[in-house]
């Protein structure tokens, strides 16, 4: 080799090597974090509410934060606006599970079958732009009034949404993958749990998410219309009855319990999920 | 410098091949109609053997190797595991893609190695992990073990692969072009420690290459494919290459008459 190339003496830097860099400042790190941004916002639109409420100076209008904050927990207290959302979460888990475990038994046969992929396919496009509240009417015929209604509802506003977004993940999972399951000998559902559900985690944890959004917002609107159940009306009714006695506070306090609620369960629920899996894997940034 | 074997197939002694292909038709669903991929290829592959599918793109040998993992139905002829026609894939005969995605993502190293060798090889976890952290030792990756596979570069997902590949022991290993979408220092070392990993445990291995070189260094055999559709044009014996061969010339010359034969062969076919 010497005979062609020329070997050139080693080059070296005269310094010594450079210094690492500085240990990274704890508040740039907490600012970092998703929980400290969220909490700033927050912040930020309390704020602004309170501005805008003390301008305003009609508190049958438009209540300040501080006398919002006053309603939730005196209505915590005395008012049973926690009891009215814990019912409300009792009904919603029990459809939106049922729900879910519909929709998977429906992908998961339409993954094996194309018949029932295309049927699927077509029954979802059909009901999932139908808003499912414009199916209580016809549910209070059918099955009067009471939590049996809200079910049906509520089925019918996250199974649509959460088998698209499943279907969805199922088709685009890699065909290399597919071939490695396969390669092992995995067919049926062996196959499907092993290689097309943590393939298409992505994917149906967007539909969960999305399912989760329809199913609150679908209970809510219908509560508006008629209670849970005797013993505990539910938060939409809770609204609706502060409404109707002008309690404009009690009104923003169970709709910021409603708002909570919610960004509760996407930041530990969903968030916590993903990072578990997805992000872990590095499906997801 | 390369001899040339004869076009048939001589008849073997009573033992069968492990792997044999009988006249081997391959089609495919094209927008107009099935297009013909492979045509009446013959070949066989005994224990121990290397055999490489070598020809230009568009010959069918990814085609083949698929039949071969039962992932590809013949149109006509037969691949043969054992014997025994193969009718469906199964994990006595692990594929090594060429594709990065090939490691399942949501496992660790050592999982994506162990998980075929419980599902398949019906391993207690523990006797699994073993198998396969030996076997990821056996390739270099032992400080992988716990990371998960988005972690790690392509040529150590090549590695990974492999190492999956060899824990299961498959009665024959296929390996479709695993090297070429890494950098060529990185091809450089994974063809030499693959041949030493090969000669050491006498793997049988059917390997699909575009390569030249990579063919003549680890095949014992060579079968040349022409293009559209692949049809055998030659085969070689090339046992006698190793990694000390590189460059010399006995190495350069053999790459140089399978390159005449490839090139003269589509030069006379138009």
């Amino acid at each position: 080799m010497s005979e062609v190339l020329h070997r050139l003496p080693d080059e070296r830097t005269a310094d010594a090597p450079a210094a690492l860099p500085p240990p990274r400042n704890r508040l740039a790190r907490l600012f970092r974090s998703l929980a400290f941004r969220r909490l700033i916002v927050l912040a930020f639109l309390a704020l602004g509410w309170e501005i805008a409420a003390r301008w305003q100076a009609n508190p049958l209008m438009l209540p300040s934060f501080g006398e919002t904050f006053q309603a939730f927990v005196t209505a915590s207290r005395d008012e049973g606006l926690l009891l009215a959302a814990a019912g409300s979460l009792a009904v919603l888990l029990k459809g939106y599970v049922i729900a879910i475990l519909i929709g998977f038994a429906l992908v998961s046969l339409a993954v094996s079958n194309s018949f029932v992929r295309d049927a699927v396919q077509t029954v979802a496009a059909m009901f999932n732009p139908l808003p499912a509240i414009a199916l209580l009417p016809l549910a209070l015929l059918w099955f009067g009034l009471g939590e049996k209604s809200l079910l049906f509802v509520l089925v019918n506003a996250v199974i649509w949404p959460f088998a698209l977004a499943a279907l969805q993940g199922f088709e685009a999972v890699p065909e290399t993958l597919r071939l490695v399951g396969r390669n092992y000998g995995l067919t049926g559902p062996a196959y499907v749990r092993h290689i097309l559900v943590p393939a298409a985690l992505p994917s149906l944890i967007s539909g969960l998410r999305v399912g989760w959004a329809f199913a609150w917002r679908t209970l809510i609107a219908a509560e508006l219309v008629f209670g849970v159940s005797s013993s505990s009306g539910g938060l939409g009714w809770f609204i609706f009855r502060a409404r109707n006695e002008l309690f404009t506070d009690r009104v923003f306090a169970g709709l910021a319990t409603v708002i909570l609620i919610g960004l509760l369960v996407e930041a530990v629920a969903f968030r916590g999920l993903e990072s578990a899996t997805v992000r872990r894997w590095g499906a997801l940034r | 410098m390369l001899a040339p074997t004869p076009h048939a197939p001589a008849a073997r002694a009573a033992l069968c091949p492990v792997l044999e292909a009988r006249q081997l038709t391959l089609d495919y669903e094209g927008e107009r109609g099935p297009v013909r991929a492979v045509e009446g290829v013959d070949f066989t592959l005994e224990e121990g053997e290397r055999l490489v599918l070598l020809g230009p793109s568009g010959c069918g040998k990814s085609s083949i190797l698929k039949a071969a993992a039962g992932f590809l139905k013949p149109s006509s002829g037969a691949v043969l595991l054992n014997g025994r026609p193969v009718i469906g894939p199964g994990p006595d005969r692990i594929v090594v893609f060429q594709e990065f995605d090939q490691l399942l993502p949501w496992k660790s190293v050592l999982d994506n190695v162990a998980f075929p060798l419980r599902v398949a090889g019906k391993l207690s976890v523990a006797a699994a992990r073993e198998k396969a952290a030996a076997a990821l030792a056996r390739v270099g990756l032992t400080r992988a073990l716990d990371q998960f596979p988005h972690t790690l570069s392509g040529g150590m997902k090549q590695r990974a692969a492999i190492a999956r590949a060899l824990a299961m022991e498959p009665a024959v290993l296929l390996m479709d072009e695993p090297f070429a979408a890494l950098d060529a220092l990185t091809r450089l070392q994974m063809q030499r420690d693959l041949l030493d990993i090969a000669q050491e445990r006498a793997l049988t291995l059917l390997f699909v290459t575009h390569a030249i070189d990579e063919a003549v260094l680890l095949g014992t055999r060579l079968h040349l494919l022409s293009a559209h559709p692949g049809r055998t044009l030659a085969r070689f014996e090339t046992a006698g290459f190793d990694a000390a061969d590189i460059g010399t010339q006995r190495f350069e010359k053999a790459v140089q008459e399978v390159h005449a034969t490839l090139f003269g062969a589509t030069e006379r076919g138009r």
